[in-house]
This record gives structure tokens, sequence and C-alpha cells, in this order.
């Protein structure tokens, strides 16, 4: 007999029951509303099946394509940050009770999945200074361009000012989502500093509001407070993305200095880099506006034999409710990612975040100052955390590509993205290199230029 | 829900074909939605209400009110100006349930046109409406 | 008489997590500073208040804990509805958690991506292969986005060819996320209703179609488990009059292998990743919801594109009448190196084979259980069917009811309350993965519950009782918000 494939649990004698009960001959009947001309009569082109050892092979053979492991050190940040996972976080994440449940619709069956997410809420709210959080967007970019909508809907007005520091894919994101209503992008420049010019906001009419990121693009730490005093005279909001928000481990949040919506990526806790995937949009916001907020949000209540439990609340803001006025029509989320996070901060905690913080500072302080010693300098002078723009003499900064093939990625050349800064890269140093690991690096590169 | 004769309409108001209550007090209209909707809707756990001095078209929608599993919006039976907000309702929300012809009402309005009021539905018609 | 699947057991009260702080305590391991510590402007810190404090135990326990109160498609049967809640497979997780997968950076070079570049690209062209479409995108992280991306796709097309169309009809049946997406594109959706035997009639579309219209957002099978046997002609209709045919591939489960909707007339659909492709639904995500389309709206397409270039692969941004992007990166990648997988260990005829068996599922519950729940369409349905609880009215026993006291026994409840024109709808998805055994416990234990609605409906009235809460007071949670700790 032939063998079954192990996902698929029918026998012979299973099937033929079930058609007997459904009074049909043969499986093909069912689907006789299926118009006969377009019934494929041959199998798809697709490959396999291939066993679970032969599946090994392959992914391993593919897997082993790419640049990744011990042989390899990446020093990119920009946008995704390489950090190290405890083993716990990983363990824990995989319970399949967290992975292969549903969306909490049926809370009696989700308390874990929703107070997990209730836990995730508080903590980013406490991370970011905020007062309402929800349970998570797609990610940094999708969360920022929500963000412009929510302050296009509070506030009534169309036009929204964005930082030229603020992450070119960002950026885009957010031009695609807005083009489609009309709404309209100022770019504000930056300064000599690496922060954003805020002097053209007095002039700018029917301003929703303004957005920087922070750390920016280029690693730097932005006058958050000096933002936000700067738009809330002309009644528009102060929005804080940030693609790094482990910097809070250390800097003052941005609630704290006036942001009215504090948004971005949240992969930095606990997710792998999963080439760009594994994204968590974290989305935050204050208390007055948090009808206006999209995604999914859990509210803590009780049962009624009173015991406490969670719930998804305020679901007539979403697409399943208000259909085409809703707030947004997501509907899954990244809510697993939200879960790890959670997770993540709370095994880390108070002392282990800042230790954590901490520990990236020290390490991008130290490669700028082994870098002064060979000549590379830090283009701007504002502080930053865990990356920077390093600026390199006479070509230096292509020579340097060539590491590449030898084991190292030496940050991010910005040419591409700011022809201004062709001559410089962008450098991100965590708590995954060690003193030895960038000496190595600063050696590397002083040789590449010497070439 | 609700049987239709166990819905209370009284006879001191008129009724819109969106479900609201009006009551004339002089010069000025009060208005709410009437229990079919409250029933309807379920537990209402928000209402989102105008500012006092804006202006509103017939079947333009002044207010949103909100239950657990659906939402609504209200709209003017007449043209009108709003004089007064029930601000009462935003931390007890409850009262449009439990007391919906009294303390669950939403604006009080000045009608631009007094005898728009005329072509509302009395209670008797409502219930028509209704079956 | 099957033995109930549902019982009571022990499961533990576990806090808040930062209600089990202690001050001083961390569950991570230090760092060892082999770097001199840096001097910083101290004004510009800040400080970590109410983050907690806890030992690595406590945070092991305190979440294992919590997932012991989750069920889960490895807990039990999930017949959700458009859910598509089928067994993921446990080498998917082997998989994507290979370090070449997982431990790269977006922003390599692209000769040190060229496995997962393949994958990707290779993904595309099955996906492709399977909807009969002609180009693919994975950036899409979700169903939703899948659809919006779609619809910018068809307002692009339009704009281009300088026409300004700005609406798109979208059935009753649609699930909320269409309209939703519509909305966020600055177009209006147009409602028309599904005929009598719940099916479009292509009458119907006729009769709005027009020069402002540009296009129309099916999903096939339909939200009632049903094949929209008029597409054919519907999308004649709709191309007639210069629009395009969108297609929410929710469903797409009932016909891999069998039908293609490429081949139907259908020019941009999305896919579910986390739905038809078996990656797992994470308790809300994340998901991956590609978009393919026909040749005419490939220029469109987000960037940027995975090319072939150099005697491998690349990415192209080179699309000047792309409508940008949609995602900071490439999608959900984690999502996409576990539906590669899946599609890989079953092949053109395990696929082919999982449609069938999950049709076959459909139909047996939908034979077996219409005389305990009506049935408002009676007919020959695809993976999914659904009930309704007009039989239970006289009890005063809701939807709702049979829901929770479902989870009594053992079971997930269906999807219920949708489609919005089911009154009382119970949408039943019990997918190819489960066997005719639990199938049959999950058809008497409805039984019993039908029963205990006609003898004794407290119990449906007070259900769920063997759950760790009973039924929760949403009311109170809208009225008294309370979103964080």
């Amino acid at each position: 007999m032939k063998r079954m494939m192990r996902y698929l649990p029918h026998t012979p004698d299973d099937i033929a029951a079930m058609l007997a009960t459904i009074g049909v001959r043969e499986l093909d009947e069912l689907f006789a509303a299926v118009p006969e001309a377009s019934r494929l009569d041959s199998a798809l082109d697709l490959p396999g099946p291939l066993d679970e050892q032969s599946l090994n092979r392959h992914m391993d053979a593919l897997s082993g394509r790419n640049a990744a492991g011990p042989s390899f050190a990446s020093y990119l940040g920009a946008g995704c940050y390489e950090h190290f996972i405890p083993h716990a976080v990983t363990y824990l994440m995989g319970r399949s009770e967290f992975v292969t449940a549903y969306t909490p619709y049926q809370p009696e069956l989700s308390q874990g999945t929703l107070q997990g997410i209730y836990e995730y809420q508080t903590l980013a709210c406490r991370l970011l200074g905020m007062e309402v959080s929800n349970g998570s967007l797609y990610d940094g970019a999708s969360a920022f361009a929500e963000a412009l909508l929510m302050a296009i809907r509070i506030t009534k007005r169309r036009r929204v000012a964005i930082s030229s520091a603020l992450h070119p894919y960002y950026r885009d994101v957010a031009a695609t989502y807005l083009g489609q209503a009309g709404f309209d992008i100022t770019l504000l420049s930056y300064e000599a500093s690496g922060g954003t010019d805020l002097s053209a906001l007095g002039s700018i009419d029917d301003l929703a509001a303004v957005a920087v990121q922070s750390p920016n693009f280029f690693g730097c730490i932005e006058d958050l407070a000096a933002v936000s005093e700067a738009v809330h005279g002309q009644g528009a909001l102060s929005i804080t993305a940030f693609s790094e928000p482990l910097a809070y481990g250390l800097y003052k949040n941005p609630g704290s200095l006036g942001a009215d919506i504090v948004c971005g990526e949240g992969r930095s806790f606990g997710l792998p880099q999963s080439f760009g995937g594994s994204s968590l949009g974290m989305f935050t916001a204050r208390r007055e506006h948090v009808r206006q907020m999209p995604g999914r949000i859990v509210g803590k209540t009780t049962d009624r034999d009173g015991r406490p439990g969670f719930v998804i609340t305020l679901a007539t803001r979403e697409q399943h409710i208000r259909r085409e006025r809703a707030t947004s029509n997501i509907c899954t989320n990244q809510s697993l990612c939200a879960l790890t996070a959670a997770l993540y901060l709370s095994a880390l905690g108070k002392n282990g975040l800042r230790d954590l913080a901490k520990t990236n500072y020290d390490r991008a302080e130290y490669l700028k100052s082994r870098f002064a010693e060979e000549g590379i300098h830090v283009r701007f002078s504002r502080p930053t955390f865990n990356e920077f723009v390093a600026e390199f003499p006479d070509g230096g900064s292509s020579a340097c590509d060539a590491l590449c093939a030898r084991g190292t990625a030496p940050g991010l050349p910005l040419g591409a993205f700011y022809p201004e800064l062709a001559d410089c890269r962008l450098f991100c140093v965590t708590e995954t290199k060690t003193r030895d690991d960038i000496d190595t690096l600063v050696r590397e590169v002083a040789s590449c230029m010497k070439k | 829900m609700k049987e239709l004769n166990e819905l209370v309409l009284p006879d001191d108001v008129l009724y819109s074909d969106d479900h609201e209550w009006v009551r004339v007090e002089g010069d000025t209209v009060r208005i709410g939605i009437s229990d079919f909707a409250q029933d309807q809707l379920g537990d209402i756990v928000y209402v989102d209400l105008p500012a006092v001095g804006t202006s509103f078209q017939k079947d333009q929608s002044f207010g949103v009110v909100e239950s657990v599993k659906s939402v609504s919006e209200m709209l003017m039976p007449f043209n009108g100006e709003i004089v007064e907000v029930n601000d009462v309702l935003e931390d007890n929300p409850e009262l449009v349930n439990t007391d919906t012809y009294g303390d669950g009402w939403m604006i009080v309005v000045k009608p631009d046109d007094p005898s728009e009021i005329d072509s509302l539905f009395t209670p008797q018609k409502y219930r028509e409406l209704l079956k | 008489m099957h033995e109930k699947v549902g019982t009571s057991g022990l499961v533990f009260n576990e806090p808040l997590i930062w209600e089990k702080s202690g001050a001083g305590r961390c569950g991570s391991s230090l760092f060892s500073p082999d770097v001199p510590g840096a001097s910083i402007d101290e004004s510009l810190m800040g400080d970590l208040a109410g983050f907690p404090e806890v030992s690595e135990v406590d945070v092991v326990r305190h979440f294992t804990r919590l997932s012991q109160w989750n069920y889960g498609v490895d807990s039990g049967m999930y017949p959700l509805g458009s859910c598509t809640m089928k067994y993921n497979p446990k080498t998917n997780e082997r998989q994507a958690a290979l370090p070449g997968f997982a431990d790269i950076h977006p922003m390599l070079p692209e000769r040190c991506a060229q496995g997962m570049l393949r994958l990707m690209f290779d993904l595309q062209r099955f996906l492709a292969e399977i909807t009969g479409m002609d180009a693919v995108s994975l950036q899409p992280s979700a169903g939703a986005q899948g659809e919006l991306t779609g619809i910018m796709l068809i307002g692009a097309y339009h704009r281009k060819r300088g026409d300004a169309r700005t609406r798109i009809i979208v059935p009753d049946t649609a699930h909320g996320t269409n309209p939703a997406s519509v909305a966020l594109c600055g177009l209006q959706p147009l409602p028309v209703k599904t005929g009598p035997d719940g099916v479009l009639l292509p009458e119907t579309v006729d009769e709005v179609m027009g020069p402002d219209v540009a296009g129309i957002m099916v999903t096939n099978p339909n939200t009632l488990g049903l094949f929209e046997e008029n597409i054919v002609d519907i999308a004649q209709i709709v191309h007639d009059g210069g629009g395009l045919v969108y297609c929410d591939g929710a469903n797409l489960n009932a016909v891999m292998g069998i039908v293609r909707m490429g081949d139907i007339g259908v020019d941009v659909m999305h896919v579910n990743l986390h739905k038809t492709f078996s990656s797992p639904h994470g308790g809300g995500g994340p998901g991956s919801g590609p978009v393919c389309v026909k040749k005419r709206l490939e220029p469109f397409l987000p960037v940027p594109r995975i090319v072939e270039r150099d005697g491998g692969l690349g990415f192209s941004s080179d699309a000047p009448d792309s409508i940008g992007k949609v995602h900071a990166f490439y999608g959900n990648v984690g999502v996409m190196v576990r539906a590669y997988s899946y599609i890989m260990s079953m092949g053109a005829a395990g696929l082919r084979q999982a449609s069938r068996l999950a049709v076959l599922n459909a139909n047996y519950l939908k034979e077996r259980l219409k005389d305990v729940f009506d049935l408002p369409y009676d007919r020959t349905c695809m993976h999914e069917c659904v009930f309704s609880d007009a039989r239970q009215h006289e009890q005063k026993v809701t939807t709702l009811d049979i829901a929770k006291r479902l989870i009594d026994y053992g079971f997930h409840p269906p999807t219920v309350y949708f489609p919005l024109i089911v009154k009382g709808a119970i949408m039943v998805e019990p997918t190819e993965t489960e066997s005719k055994e639990t199938l049959d416990a999950f058809v008497e234990t409805c039984r019993t519950i039908a029963r205990e609605a006609e003898e004794n409906p407290d119990l449906l009235h007070d259900a769920p009782v063997n759950s760790k809460v009973r039924r929760l007071d949403e009311t109170a949670a809208a009225r008294n918000l309370d979103l964080m700790g």
C-alpha cells in the first residue's frame, strides 16, 4: 500500500466511508461547481515532495549560501540590529500553545496570549514613556505610516513634515501609504550636527504632524523636546519614530520629552534579524487619542465569577466591525513577536536593559576612538547610541567594500541614500562584538585603505 | 433582544427613521436614541458627541454611539445648531441603556425650520415601521 | 460513543510579570565589559521606571504557565472558518531557525545572500504556478496588507492610463478587511448583494459596472464556503467595462491543483502563507500575504523585485511605475521559509490531495451536522460550510452560547457571526489535517450540545465552566479602559 503523507491522516477506508455519508461516489464530484473548462488536467509544475531528511539537506545547502555564523562579522545596522538572544527566549517562544494558537477572539481559551500582550503593551509604554500601546503592527515602517495617518485623522489637516534623517525606507513606505489618499509630505533637511533642521516648521500650513526618528538613520539622538515645542503651538502632533528602541535603555524616552505618538521597530527585543523579517511594529500614543489608534488592543477585565482576565477591547475601531470606517485594515499582526519582546524585556528587566544599552554605547564609542587613530572621523557631532557615520578620506570608503568577500560587512555605504555622504559609511556595533572583533575590524579597514 | 411589544415608546416624543427620539422643549429640541436602537446595540460603552455651536444638515452624522460589538452613526433628523451636549455620557455611557428617554439624552438642537419636525413619526407610526 | 475530549485539569494562577519583581533581580546573563566604559552626558539619560526585576526561573515559569492557558492547533481541532487552522509542521521551525535564514542582515551585499534570494525567488515561482499568475511580490506582511497592495496596484494601473476610477465592487460576504483596504486607498466600496443560492450573479455585477468602477473584490471560494460558479462571466463583465478583478485568496486551501484563479479571470490576488501554506498563527501573527498578479500589473509591483543577474540573483528597484514599498525590507521572511518548506514537503500531488481532503472533510461535517444546526445553503460546499443558530432560537440559545459550550468539551469554537449575511453564522472549516475520528468526535459533541440546548439550556448560557476563566465582561473592558499595568 502506498505510504500516506504524514500530514494527511485519511486512509482509503476513511475516504470511502465519508463519501458514502455524503452520498457521492467519487471525490471529484465535490468539485462540480468549478467550471469544467478551467479544471486542471495536469499536475502543477512544482518540485518535491522531499522527505524530511532530504528537506534538511536541501535547506542546509540554501542556508549555507548566506553569510552568517561565526565566520562572518556584520557591522550593519540601518534599521535591523544584531543582538544576542538568550536561549530561554527562543525556548519559551517555541511552545506550541503560543505558536499554534489563533488570534484571541475566544478569550477563555487564549488567556496566555492575552495576558502576554497586555504585559507587552505595558512594557512598551513604560519603555517609551507613553500612555497606551497596541498589540503590534507589521513593522517600524508601516507603524510610522499609520502614525502619520492617525495624526491626519486627529487634526483633520493634510500635510506632514518628515525629517530627511528618518530611515529612507520608512519614508518610502509612508509615501506609498499617504500617496493613496493624496496627503502631502514636506521633507525637513538635516543640520551639520546630524540632527533635524526644524527652522522651516513655523511656515508650513495645514500641518498635522512633524516626524523625526531618534536615534535617527545616522545614529544621532535628536533634540526631541525642541521638536515637540516647535509644533505644539501650531496644534500639530509630534511623532517620534525609532528603529533601535534599545537606545531607551539608556537615553530619555520620547514620551518624557513631549511626543504624542512614538512608534517604530521592536525587532531588537529578542527577535532574529531574519533578513529584515521577524519584525515588530511598536505603536504607542496618548490616552486621549486611544480611539484613533490602529491595531488590536488588549484590556483587563473580570469574568462572571469576578476573576481577573483579559480580552481584546475597543474592537469597534477595527476592520471586522467598522469595515471601511476602520482606523486601519490590519487584522493579523505580529503577535508572537510582541510576546517575544515582552519575554525578552522581562528577562532583561531594569538592570539587564541598562547594562545591555550601556554595553552597546561603550562598544560604538570604542570603535569611534580606534577609527580616529586611523584618520577616520565621526561625521556628525550629536550624541549617538550603537551606530554612527564614519567619514573616510580619499576613496577609503569604497576600498572597504572588498572586505565582504573576506568575511566582514564593514558598515553601510551611504552614497546610495545621501549622495552628499558618498565618502561615509554607517557602522553599527552591538554587544555581539568583542574588543578583539572591533580591533580586527579596524585593522582590516586600515589595511584596505592603504592599498 | 426585545420583542416589538416589549419596546418602550413614550408618547411625549416623536421618532426618526434613523431610530432617534426628539422632544420639543419650547424653541429647542432634545434628541436621543430610541429603545429599539439601544436594545439592538447592546451595552453602550462610548458616545462621541459634537461641539456646542456646530451646525448640521438633515441626515448628516452628528455623532457616534458605540457598544462592544458595533458602532452606529447618529443622523440629524432636521437642520439645526447644537446648543447643548450631554457631557455626563462621557463617563456614564450606560445611561443611554438605563434611562434612554431621560438622562440618556444626547444633544439639544435649535432647529433651522421647526416645521421639519412635523414630518417625524408618531409612536404609532414608528411602531408600524419597526414591524 | 467517544470519551469527552475536554476535561478539567490543574492549571496555575500567575500574576503580571512586574508583580513578581524583587529589587536587584535579573533574568539575563550580564555582559563582561572588555571595552572601556565611555562617558555620557548624564542630562540625556533616562530611568527605567516600572521595569520588572525578576530571575530567569521567574520568567520561565511565568511564560510556561501563560502558555498552559492557551489552546493551539497542537492541543486540538480548530475549525475556524476562513482561517485554515491546519497542522503546522515542526520541520518548518527547524528550517526557519537555520542561521543562514535567521541571522542575516537584509542589507548584506547580494552575493552574501544568494541562498536566501534563491528561496524567495523560487517561492515566488511556486505561488505564481499555484495561482496561475505571472508575477509575485512577497512584501505584504499579512492578508490585509496584501489586499491593500492589490487595490493600490489596481489604482496605479488606472491612473497610468489616465483613468480616474474611484469605486470598487465589494460583495456583502466580504471579510471586513476588504472594504477597509479599499478605504485606505482613498476609494469607495460599492456594496452588492449575493444571490439567493449563496453566489454572486452576473446581472448583479452588470447593474453596477460602469466607467467609474476600478474593479471588483471577490473571495473565491466565498465566505459561505461556496465556489463562485459565475466567476468567469463576472470577470468578463468587469473586464469589458474596463475594470480589474481582485481575488481575496484566504480560501485557497480548497482549490490547490484543481483550478487556478488566474485561469478564471482574476488579475490580482493575495495568498495567506499562514493559512493555506501551514505557517503557524502565533496567536495573531506574524503572517504573510504575498500578492500575485497578471503581466499587466507587474510594472506596478512594490520594489525591490528579485531579478536574475550575473549568473545569480539580486534586487532591483528599477521600476518607475512601482507603487513603492509597504515593508521596510522584504516582508516576513521567517514565514516565507516555512511556506517554502511546506511546499517542498508536499509537492504538487500533496497540495492537490490536501485541497481534496479539505473539501471532503467540510462536506462530511456538513452532511453529519445539518440535522443538528440550521444549514442556510444546503449545497455542496468547498473547504468550509456555514450553519446558523436558527433552530436553537426557541430555547433562547445563541451561536455565542453554542461556541462557549464547545470549549467545555475541548474544541475551539468555529468562526462565529461571520459572514454577516447569515444571522448567527457558525462557519466551520476543519482543514485536511483532521482525521475522521476527530471529525466524528466533533459531530458527537455538537449533537450533545444541541440536546443540552433543548433539555437544559442553562448549561450553554453558563458556559464555559471548564476553562481557566468564565465569560469575560467585555462591556466593562470597553467602559473602564485598563490597557496597561
